[in-house]
């Protein structure tokens, strides 16, 4: 049941039909495989070609591969550990946050979304496991039973629990785009032509027939699921930050981290959401479903934990000279001037100065504009986490320890390797999964409701009198049940 | 007899048919038929076939689960004393023409694995150099030649004995040289062998030569006692690093170094030197001088001490420095009368006539004129006539000498060498530079697998006994000599029979004690031969002073470069500069800003003629307007740890006024490249960090010991409290042990000795250069090095704070050194304990923060959250990465890994690892308790950095033994000099440091009203 605005600019645009949703978003998953797709792909596959080599001379010789040092023990890996985490948040928010919050807007893209974040999530995990010394004995973290006598793990360490909070992460996100996915999957088997698609599709629509039960399962399911991954959106970059709130290092020991990294992962997240569907739209013509309104909607939110990520860099800074602790104070002027201030200041002028262009109606109504702004976002996002973990530790108690970091081949291999492993799986599943959801785009449709009021262009004064209501005013409930 | 009746299985057997004895003997009796006999050959049978089937699937089976060979051989007849897994102790000494040191080997199974440092011995006192300590790797040094050669192929000993012996009848004059040999059994092998000869001439060249200070002192070096003395002014002479016997010297010095509130004196230590040196960095007073300013602060000291002249006393004490210490030195060795010593490194003779007239002046209680030092006899002008007149020799014998490598006319030996005419042996253990171009390779003994005595000191004899059967078909080289010389005895007997003279009363009980004990006394060296040049006259050589002077220096660890196929000592950081692998042109901070030279540029120096290319070094303390380059590097033929590493600086060095000159008027040109420096500490100020580290001045402590140390305080609701007051955490409760560790920062002199004992102890892997530079090298004790700065926090306030900062990270230019050995501090409430996701860091219930390597996943997490930063990980397989079978190939060849501790597990990659306290030698102290049913004794379980260390600087000991001596220094330096590490983290750890104090005016590293303030306003919250 909704209410359909007469006046209010609807969701989607060119005055779509039921029909129209199917075929555009059933088009690209039944057509051959395009050329710039298969371009993309190809790209794609290349980095995780490096990616493959790089974890293998990982796991090979060593992480001595790796730039790290005895001083700087983590740096690149952990870096795009958190970066990639924070990526995946944006989706979780969309369709959990933004479901619970009635937002209709989001239904064009949260499909997209979540695959991103599940993406992100399994990009991000590679890093837990590789940056270890033995991955293979990486399912030494987990609290299993074992032959071992009285070997547990270590429920003091926060390590402990990110491996909790991103298995849980990633399962519910899993299971929420899946059960998402299960009507559309449903719509491209019964359009399937190719007796393996129409197998294939079976088996991924679990059976829906599109009864009313389903139906009512389905919103029911989505719920519960939103519910379950709203606190999840909170929790899981808080225990992220935590490896470093409670840790004895100037610079990473700072209660602020929770809000502060969860307000960062927001951010980056919303940029990469935008950045991945700026090229979706154009790529597979969706200009009608995700429209100008969501790249702006997008971008405020964007510039609004911007600006909560800003405040926190500088409490930090006030922090530590309210502390007059030396070494708390040491490690912030070392940050902005130190040997990296070049990191510290790419990422304010990244991350605080860049969003707030986004004031201007024609930035955040810009495509191009806001593409930039959205790959500026990432970078300065990345390098947030890099300065936080590199230049805390390069310079922490004793002087004796200093030492600079610098990547090494492998380092980089890896990190771009893991964009090639997003992407690839990105483009696998902007062409065999349908990437709007097209079951909730079709309810916030204004065509279809017979005799009622329909959108007639923006509301000023002078279109008023160009719309005529045909039935009931405007203003008045709209009765589906005459529905006949 | 009855027969017994026989019976028949069937009525065949009766008939006894041919066709039933064809068949009895097989086990059917009757023949067995194929259930379908094949016409065709070629096809198997079935049982065939599943023979066959049943070969090949154990033989697959077999193949694919081959288990890797071990050799483990048992004894057969297990020898009386070794027990399989108890290590046993052989005292033994260790001279290699550098430093003397008694040693107790410790052998396991009957290998050597570790020299300790020998509690009897009154010279060394259980202390140990680095280089001693290391030298247990190179009787396993896969360069060592393995049997006797004949110019460099492998050859039979009687061959070559008869081809020697038909050679020297006919030689003429015979040439031994060797670097000082302080043996006097050898000495004896020696005279016989030129009693058998005709023409034998021993020659003695030191490659770090003092020839002049012995020609001052009568052919000896004189016989130091640093602890008697209350002033010592050193003219540039490294005698706690490098100069003649650092050891024993660093053991005597130190004794009036240590204070307590009970004893709140100290000696006054006044350097003079050229490049920053481990001594220097010691010093009270230290002045950076040219080394052509020495002669002229040695007549001075001699006007004053002798003729009473004083020099002037400057107006402005901390702009001319050099004034300043010369009026101070002046003023006190006059005032300290016989308390005072002035000792030299210089190489010139007047320099040392001058030194030796100021010491007989004072009338120094500091030089035992009964117990001079044999350790150096090497005459230069003996060794210059050698090589200038190798034509007229016959034969030359090198007795563990390398001339072509460390004595400047290297080139000269090597020319003459080739001459087929000249017959030329090596006893040396490689083919080495002068080995390699000899005919006749006929390598010796190592000293761990041979007998020999020694007289370090007259007096004071040592025995040297072998631990190990020769590894290789080798044989002793008085052995060879007395071979030659037709004489059938074995050198232990030869030696014994040496010895039968002075050991008086039971030859037989004294002889066994001496080996037990590896020290006598008695004396048994004949007086050296005189020198070949005449003493210097007390009078200042004129200074010849014009451009860039070059000072060459020996370092801590590589010395004259004799042992640089040691990749512990390699890597070992130098002292002061904390570089490894390789030299490299030191320079003051202000020349490097002049040319625009940057650390790493290689640059080209020139002196007398040869030049060097190497990096170059901002060293602050190095002379203005002088450079210095180490020697014993640029080794080509000493193996493949050391060949080409850095460069050789030996044909820098230029014999003048009979004497090898370690000085130069050098040039230096940049070459436009660049070669990084392998440094394990890049950052060299202390920034202020009082909590990090202390230092206080004499003045100070002796007003009073409570005031010396800072004790950081955090604000708690009550007010001011401990940082210990406040935790998260519970504390452990220790029932029976709790180890713990106190190190006397007033008693480190920074040698490095720790670093090395510790890595032999605990199998520590070496990385070598690229690692190194990648800051990535394991030791588990490290020796933190800091200089003084010359801007502080009291200009926050005009200069600002970032400006302020960025200053403190600038070195003085004559900057005063602080040493702190940093190692796991075995925090009571450790961080990194916390942080591991599997448990495999953990608490033990004797206080030992212990890592549990199987368990360890790699997260590093550990390391990233210890404040000491000493936690290391396995970044790759240093015992099978080929990358690492260079520098670490001991842990790859079956005879290098004979040296690896089995106590001590060796890492696989991806763990981390960190001192463990010696955990395992804990253990067995207390197992060796508990089987005489008592509790471990203090001072029965000590650490090998306790155990190495010369100065006594490190104690450590059970806390919950009240009478412990650590839990002494625990309680007496509470709230005096004893503090942790970082004490406002609240790690609480189980390493106790004490504040140096200095005896110098001022205390450069914290500004003094900083300090005030602090105390008072500047509580720390952690």
């Amino acid at each position: 049941m909704q209410h359909v605005s007469p006046v209010r600019i609807p969701l989607v645009t060119s005055g779509k039909t039921y029909h129209d949703v199917t075929e555009d978003v059933c088009r690209q998953v039944e057509a051959k495989p395009n050329i710039r797709w298969m371009a993309a792909l190809s790209v794609a596959l290349f980095f995780l070609g490096v990616f493959l080599y790089s974890v293998y001379r990982t796991l090979w010789y060593g992480i001595g591969e790796w730039g790290l040092n005895k001083t700087v023990d983590w740096a690149w890996d952990i870096t795009n550990f958190v970066w990639w985490v924070g990526i995946g948040h944006a989706g979780t928010l969309i369709s959990a946050v933004l479901l619970l919050f009635r937002q209709k807007w989001r239904t064009s893209i949260n499909r997209a979304a979540e695959a991103m974040t599940i993406f992100a999530v399994i990009c991000a995990a590679m890093f837990p496991v590789l940056h270890m010394g033995r991955p293979w004995l990486a399912f030494w973290v987990l609290p299993l039973q074992n032959t071992f006598g009285s070997l547990w793990v270590n429920f003091n360490s926060p390590l402990l629990w990110d491996v909790f909070a991103i298995s849980t992460y990633f399962s519910v996100s899993l299971v929420f785009w899946y059960t998402g996915l299960v009507p559309d999957f449903a719509t491209i088997r019964d359009r399937a032509k190719g007796p393996i698609a129409r197998r294939a599709y079976a088996l991924l629509s679990f059976g829906w027939k599109g009864g009313a039960k389903h139906w009512s399962r389905y919103e029911t399911v989505s719920l519960i699921l939103a519910g379950v991954s709203t606190p999840l959106v909170l929790s899981v970059h808080t225990i992220v930050s935590m490896d470093f709130a409670t840790s004895v290092v100037p610079g990473w020991h700072t209660t602020i981290f929770p809000p502060y990294f969860v307000a960062g992962a927001i951010f980056s997240g919303f940029a990469m959401v935008l950045t991945l569907m700026l090229i979706t739209r154009v790529v597979f013509k969706l200009e009608d479903y995700i429209t100008l309104e969501h790249i702006a909607l997008m971008n405020k939110i964007m510039m609004i934990t911007g600006s909560i990520v800003g405040v926190a860099y500088i409490t930090e800074f006030f922090i530590a000279w309210y502390s007059q602790v030396e070494f708390e104070q040491y490690a912030f002027i070392n940050r902005a001037t130190g040997p990296y201030w070049w990191a510290y200041w790419s990422m304010m002028t990244c991350n605080v100065i860049s969003p707030q262009l986004v004031w201007i109606r024609r930035v955040r109504y810009s495509i191009p504009m806001t593409f930039v702004l959205s790959i500026i976002v990432n970078i300065g996002m990345w390098f947030e986490r890099f300065v936080i973990i590199v230049t805390s530790l390069h310079r922490d108690y004793l002087p004796s320890s200093w030492a600079m970091f610098s990547p090494s081949i492998i380092d980089i291999g890896i990190y771009v390797g893991t964009l090639g492993l997003f992407f690839t799986l990105f483009l696998l599943f902007a062409k065999f999964f349908p990437v709007i959801n097209m079951a909730e785009v079709k309810s916030i449709l204004k065509y279809g409701v017979d005799n009622g009021p329909t959108y007639g262009g923006p509301n000023t004064g002078a279109q008023q009198s160009a719309y005529r209501p045909t039935g009931a005013p405007a203003s008045a409930p709209v009765n589906y049940n005459k529905h006949d | 007899m009855q027969e017994s009746p026989k019976y028949w299985k069937g009525i065949e057997e009766l008939e006894n048919s041919p066709e039933f004895l064809h068949n009895a003997l097989s086990e059917f009796g009757i023949p067995m038929k194929e259930s379908r006999p094949s016409s065709d050959d070629t096809v198997a049978p079935r049982r065939d076939f599943l023979k066959l089937m049943g070969f090949s699937l154990a033989a697959a089976t077999l193949a694919s689960c081959e288990a890797p060979v071990r050799k483990a051989i048992p004894y057969l007849n297990k020898p009386e004393e070794v027990d399989p897994g108890i290590a046993n102790f052989y005292a033994s000494t260790y001279f290699t023409g550098q430093d003397y040191n008694s040693v107790l080997v410790k052998t396991r199974e009957g290998r050597p694995i570790k020299l300790e440092g020998n509690p009897e011995s009154p010279v060394t006192r259980g202390g140990l150099s680095a280089r001693a300590q290391a030298s247990v790797l190179s009787l396993y040094d896969g360069a060592r030649l393995q049997s006797f050669a004949i110019n460099g192929k492998a050859a039979d000993k009687d061959k070559v004995d008869q081809e020697i012996r038909t050679r020297l009848a006919s030689a003429g004059r015979i040439a031994i040289v060797s670097h000082t040999i302080i043996s006097p059994s050898t000495k004896r092998a020696i005279a016989d062998f030129a009693g058998r000869f005709a023409g034998v001439e021993h020659v003695q060249y030191d490659a770090n030569s003092v020839s002049a200070l012995l020609r001052a002192n009568g052919g000896v070096v004189p016989g130091y006692d640093f602890s008697k003395a209350s002033v010592i002014v050193s003219l540039g002479a490294d005698f706690l690093g490098t100069w003649i016997s650092p050891v024993e010297y660093a053991a005597q010095y130190i004794v009036n170094r240590k204070v307590s509130s009970e004893k709140r004196s100290m000696s006054r230590h006044i350097q003079f030197e050229t490049n920053m040196s481990l001594t220097g960095s010691n010093a009270d007073v230290r002045a950076a001088v040219k080394p052509s300013q020495m002669g002229t602060i040695a007549q001075q000291l001699y006007n004053a001490v002798v003729s009473g002249t004083m020099p002037a006393k400057p107006a402005d004490p901390k702009k001319d420095i050099m004034a300043n210490a010369l009026y101070l030195a002046a003023s006190e060795l006059k005032a300290a009368g016989n308390g005072g010593l002035v000792v030299s490194g210089s190489n010139d003779a007047n320099v040392q006539a001058l030194v030796a007239a100021i010491n007989a002046s004072l009338g120094t209680a500091a030089i035992n004129a009964a117990a001079p030092s044999y350790v150096r006899q090497g005459d230069d002008q003996r060794m210059a006539n050698f090589v200038n007149g190798i034509g007229n020799y016959g034969a030359v014998i090198f007795y563990h000498a390398n001339p072509v490598y460390d004595h400047p006319m290297g080139d000269k030996v090597a020319a003459a060498l080739t001459n087929k005419g000249l017959l030329s042996i090596s006893f040396n253990h490689t083919a080495d530079e002068t080995g390699g171009l000899c005919q006749y390779q006929c390598p010796d003994h190592h000293w761990m697998e041979s007998w020999n005595d020694y007289e370090p000191k007259r007096g004071f004899l040592s025995l040297s006994q072998p631990v190990i059967t020769p590894l290789f078909k080798t044989r002793q080289a008085q052995e060879s000599l007395l071979t030659w010389a037709g004489n059938p005895n074995t050198y232990y007997n030869y030696l014994r029979n040496n010895w039968r003279g002075i050991l008086g009363g039971n030859f037989q009980a004294g002889w066994d004690k001496a080996v037990h004990d590896g020290v006598a006394t008695g004396t048994l060296l004949p007086a050296p031969a005189a020198q070949l040049a005449p003493a210097g006259q007390a009078t200042a050589p004129t200074a010849k002073s014009a451009g860039i002077e070059l000072a060459i220096y020996e370092k801590v660890g590589l010395g004259d470069g004799s042992e640089a196929n040691n990749p512990w000592l390699q890597e070992l950081p130098d002292p002061v500069s904390k570089a490894t692998w390789g030299n490299y042109v030191t320079v003051p901070r202000a020349m490097a800003k002049e040319k625009g030279w940057e650390q790493g540029d290689v640059v080209k120096v020139t002196a007398n003629g040869k030049s060097v290319e190497l990096p170059v070094l901002i060293q602050p303390g190095q002379a203005q307007g002088t450079i210095g380059i180490a020697l014993g590097y640029g080794r080509t033929k000493a193996g493949m740890v050391a060949d080409k590493v850095g460069a050789n600086a030996f044909p820098l060095v230029s014999l003048a006024d009979n004497a090898l000159n370690y000085v130069a008027t050098a040039t230096i040109e940049a070459t436009g490249s660049r070669e990084p420096l392998a440094q394990t500490q890049t950052h060299h100020t202390i920034m202020d960090r009082k909590p990090v580290v202390q230092v206080a001045t004499l003045e100070q402590y002796i007003k009073n010991p409570k005031e010396v140390t800072e004790y950081e305080k955090i604000a708690t609701p009550d007010g001011l409290e401990k940082p210990s007051r406040v935790s998260l955490w519970q504390d452990y409760e220790y029932k029976n042990h709790h180890w713990a560790m106190a190190i006397d920062l007033n008693s480190c002199i920074g040698c490095g000795s720790c670093v090395v004992g510790c890595q032999v102890e605990n199998n520590i892997p070496v990385v070598g250069k690229q690692e190194v530079i990648n800051r990535r090298e394991m030791h588990w004790m490290r020796i933190d090095r800091y200089y003084s700065s010359e801007t502080h926090k009291d200009s926050f306030e005009d200069k600002g704070k970032l400006s302020t900062y960025a200053l403190m990270e600038d070195p003085s230019d004559n900057p005063q050194v602080i040493f702190q050995p940093m190692m796991c501090q075995h925090c009571n409430h450790a961080p990194c304990e916390t942080v591991c996701p599997v448990l495999a860091t953990t608490h033990s219930t004797e206080g030992l923060n212990q890592m549990t390597y199987n368990r360890c996943v790699g997260t590093r997490y550990c390391a990233n959250n210890c404040p000491y930063k000493v936690r290391r990980f396995n970044w790759f397989s240093y015992y099978s990465n080929e990358k690492f079978e260079t520098v670490n190939g001991h842990m790859f060849t079956d005879l290098g890994r004979m040296v690896l501790n089995p106590d001590v597990m060796v890492r696989a990659r991806g763990v981390i690892e960190k001192c463990s306290m010696c955990v395992q030698r804990i253990q067995l102290g207390k197992l060796e308790a508990k089987k005489q049913k008592r509790r471990p004794k203090d001072g029965e379980v000590v650490t090998a950095c306790a155990q190495s260390c010369p100065t006594q600087a490190i104690v450590f000991g059970d806390l919950k033994d009240p009478n412990s001596r650590v839990a002494q220094i625990w309680r007496r330096e509470d709230g005096e000099r004893g503090f942790k590490v970082l004490d406002a983290v609240n790690t609480q750890p189980n390493v106790t440091y004490l504040t140096k104090i200095r005896n110098s005016a001022t205390s450069e590293f914290f500004a003094p009203e900083v300090e005030k303030a602090e105390k008072k306003a500047e509580p720390h919250n952690a």
